[in-house]
């Protein structure tokens, strides 16, 4: 492995991680049970990519359990908490439309990451449905469940410019990526009666420097909980 | 977690693989056949159960009635001549 291809599969990796972790966090509170088990399914989905990815770089354990927050790289969207349902429901769908457009390039090129893009691809293509899906019936579902996803998809938006911002050891055409992506999320906010967010989503007052190692405030807090079992018993398996 | 849900009942059939039947997996809440569905896949292929799922709502389910138990099934049991155990199975007959 290059530097370069380094620094892509960590950027994926983590990305992979901490979504996997805040999913994870769903468990046992989530609206039913079947929908505990739907989350649950996905973060495991997510840990198993962020597994083979972060293994490419160098010890998972290590890489996941004994970096400092400044260490990790993932997007600041995948780190913001899970709110109510619905916010974790835009969470889902402005990541995994655009998981399953960039694994969906990668898979498709030589490079370094093609196969853990083919086999991680089919995965994405479900979380995307599944956060399509939610949209769609709480979108076009009850005056309060509208509200509660045009809240988030509003509340969500400005995390999203950073999705485009071009990793290093990537060969994509980022540009061609965000209108791809675009063009998929706002085919399934209006069928879902929702409005396209206006806001900023680059530019001086819109976030996003995870991939440089700056976390928004609640990453910290999700990293201790993550990390502590590991930092409290160094070496514990079962 | 809510304890209480107003979404129907739906019930799961999985084909585990091609050449088998539909089999009874289960039962699950869900608000409609397409998230049913989806729930399925959840909770019952998760872990390669399945090829094919089928759901269909608990309520167009038609069930024999306990009460009833003597008159449904009682007199097969005494009627040897409806088993086919009078013949002897060739080798590479599978799933019979």
């Amino acid at each position: 492995m290059t530097t370069t291809a380094n620094a892509a599969a960590l950027a994926l990796g983590d990305d992979a991680l901490v979504l996997s972790h805040r999913l994870g966090e769903w468990a046992g509170h989530a609206p039913v049970l079947e929908e505990d088990v739907a989350l649950a399914n996905i973060a495991l989905d997510l840990l198993g990519q962020a597994r083979v990815l972060l293994s490419l770089v160098g010890d998972e354990d290590e890489l996941a359990y004994l970096r400092e927050e400044r260490a990790f790289r993932n997007l600041q969207l995948v780190e913001q908490p899970n709110g109510d349902f619905a916010h974790t429901i835009a969470r889902q769908l402005y990541f995994s439309v655009w998981q399953r457009l960039l694994y969906g390039q990668l898979a498709s090129a030589e490079g370094a990451l093609t196969g853990i893009a083919a086999k991680a691809v089919k995965e994405v293509e479900y979380h995307q449905d599944h956060a399509e899906q939610w949209t769609l019936r709480l979108g076009d579902g009850t005056t309060e469940s509208h509200q509660r996803m045009q809240r988030a998809v509003d509340a969500l938006w400005r995390f999203t410019g950073e999705l485009f911002q071009p990793v290093e050891g990537l060969d994509i055409d980022w540009q061609a990526l965000e209108a791809a992506w675009l063009t998929s999320l706002t085919a399934t906010l209006e069928r879902a009666t929702l409005t396209v967010p206006v806001g900023p989503r680059a530019g001086g007052w819109a976030a996003g420097a995870g991939r440089q190692g700056l976390h928004t405030e609640s990453f910290g807090r999700m990293l201790a909980e993550m990390q502590h079992l590991h930092r409290s018993h160094p070496g514990a398996s079962w | 977690m809510s304890s209480s849900t107003d979404w129907p009942m739906w019930e799961v059939f999985v084909r585990s693989r091609r050449g088998l039947s539909h089999t009874h997996a289960g039962s699950l809440h869900a608000p409609d056949a397409e998230m049913a569905l989806r729930n399925a896949r959840d909770l019952y292929t998760r872990r390669n159960e399945g090829v094919s799922l089928w759901v269909v709502p608990s309520t167009a389910i038609t069930a024999s009635s306990p009460d009833e138990k003597d008159p449904f099934f009682e007199s097969a049991a005494d009627k040897p001549y409806r088993h086919p155990t009078f013949y002897e199975i060739p080798d590479g007959v599978k799933h019979l």
